[in-house]
């Protein structure tokens, strides 16, 4: 359960000369507190296993194609991201007032968090390490078009960016625009077309083609 | 304050590095930071604005050289110390070497989905109307305060326009100092890119903040 065995994830990291300090720190801390009663270890595991299985992109996916396939969802969405996302089950730490906000034809949407990580973890876990990072938090909001070019992704030259930065306790989820040639495809076949970046903003959502 | 954290418009730190199929954590150490964190959160002896202005108040350089999990334990070892959890002896010891505050609650694990379903909402009612309205033009205060505020420097002494009144919520530059919630009006402010970034900027973009009524006035 406390396996402190994990050499193998850090060689490759940036941060390679933290991280033998701090796993010795963060099991001096946590023994500290267990032995002055104020943490129990195991709700740390309960803790863990939450965000590693239960709460994830799986969960803002479904919100998307839901709000692709139902106009009345999509509708409360806009007025009530909060409701209507919880209406599915999603609620909780770090979603609790929530807002979707719509890619168009005309526009696209990119979130950040500048001064420090907030982000939609009931509808997509816990952020990525490059989103916490001060190379995207720095430059999202004044180089956009380079930021995403480095996600691979090119938008049109007259299409409007419109980043958000999370800095109250509102947490914003893009829902991006419906691929073409998904009128056939049901709930549970759109929700596979989008990814975790592409509800942060930096992609957008996949092709049919590119599944098959 | 304008601490290493304020980092919108700052350059240098090179190109954004996506990892493909990045795991959720990427070392065991961090689970278990994650967890302390929260766990220790769930004392109630201080609240989200107090853990953030911890955070920020790492030095530079050993803000900008950390991981993320690393700040994170930074900031719980100032707080624990701050409200009597823990001495900064037995945080370098690992162990306990005397009796601290008692905590308003322990979080056990059987307790655990119930507190991460129901998170902590930061909205409170305010006697009174928002004093702007949607589509009215304001500007942003030029402030500069030691201590903790959301209003980011590249946001400050810019104009900008009401986009939504976002109901009231807890104030953060005073919750994070122990000087109650005092709720406030809460709006989306919507700056083009030329008039935070001047000369050269994307003409294409749009930024916004979600901005406490203190932080702005009229245009």
């Amino acid at each position: 359960m406390h396996d402190d065995h994990s050499d193998d994830h850090d060689h490759n990291h940036d941060h390679d000369n933290h991280y033998s300090d701090m796993q010795a720190r963060v099991k001096a801390l946590e023994t500290l507190l267990t032995e002055k009663g104020l943490i129990d270890p195991d709700a740390i595991d309960a803790i863990v296993e939450t965000y590693e299985t239960k709460v994830g992109p799986r969960n803002g996916a479904h919100v998307v194609a839901k709000a692709w396939s139902d106009p009345d969802f999509a509708d409360w969405l806009r007025r009530d991201a909060t409701a209507a996302i919880s209406s599915l089950g999603y609620t909780g730490r770090q979603g609790e007032h929530m807002r979707a906000v719509f890619n168009t034809v005309d526009t696209h949407n990119l979130v950040v968090c500048t001064l420090c990580s907030c982000y939609p973890w009931s509808v997509l876990g816990l952020p990525p390490v490059w989103y916490k990072a001060p190379a995207y938090r720095s430059r999202a909001v004044i180089d956009p078009r380079g930021v995403l070019a480095e996600f691979g992704l090119t938008l049109p030259a007259d299409k409007k960016i419109r980043v958000w930065d999370s800095t109250a306790e509102l947490r914003y989820l893009v829902i991006p625009e419906r691929p073409k040639g998904t009128e056939c495809m049901d709930e549970t076949a759109l929700a596979g077309l989008v990814s975790r970046d592409a509800m942060i903003g930096t992609a957008v959502a996949g092709s049919p083609e590119a599944l098959s | 304050m304008n601490g290493p954290h304020d980092l919108g418009g700052q350059m240098g730190f090179g190109p954004v590095a996506p990892e493909k199929n990045e795991p959720c954590f990427h070392a065991e150490w961090e689970k278990r930071a994650l967890g302390i964190t929260l766990s220790c959160g769930a004392f109630g002896a201080w609240t989200i604005d107090e853990s953030r202005h911890a955070r920020e108040n790492i030095p530079p350089a050993d803000y900008l050289s950390a991981s993320y999990y690393e700040i994170w334990i930074r900031g719980v070892e100032t707080l624990l110390t701050r409200h009597g959890f823990a001495t900064r002896e037995e945080l370098l010891s690992g162990h306990k070497l005397q009796d601290g505050t008692a905590p308003k609650r322990v979080l056990k694990a059987e307790m655990v989905p119930a507190v991460l379903a129901e998170g902590g909402p930061c909205d409170r009612p305010v006697d009174g109307e928002p004093r702007f309205a949607v589509g009215e033009r304001v500007r942003t205060r030029n402030f500069n305060p030691a201590t903790h505020t959301r209003l980011p420097r590249y946001a400050r002494a810019k104009a900008g326009v009401i986009e939504a009144v976002q109901g009231s919520f807890v104030f953060p530059d005073d919750n994070a100092h122990g000087k109650g919630e005092n709720p406030q009006w809460l709006y989306t402010v919507v700056f083009d890119g030329g008039e935070i970034w001047g000369e050269g900027a994307d003409p294409s973009l749009t930024v916004s903040i979600d901005a406490w009524e203190n932080y702005l006035e009229r245009a």
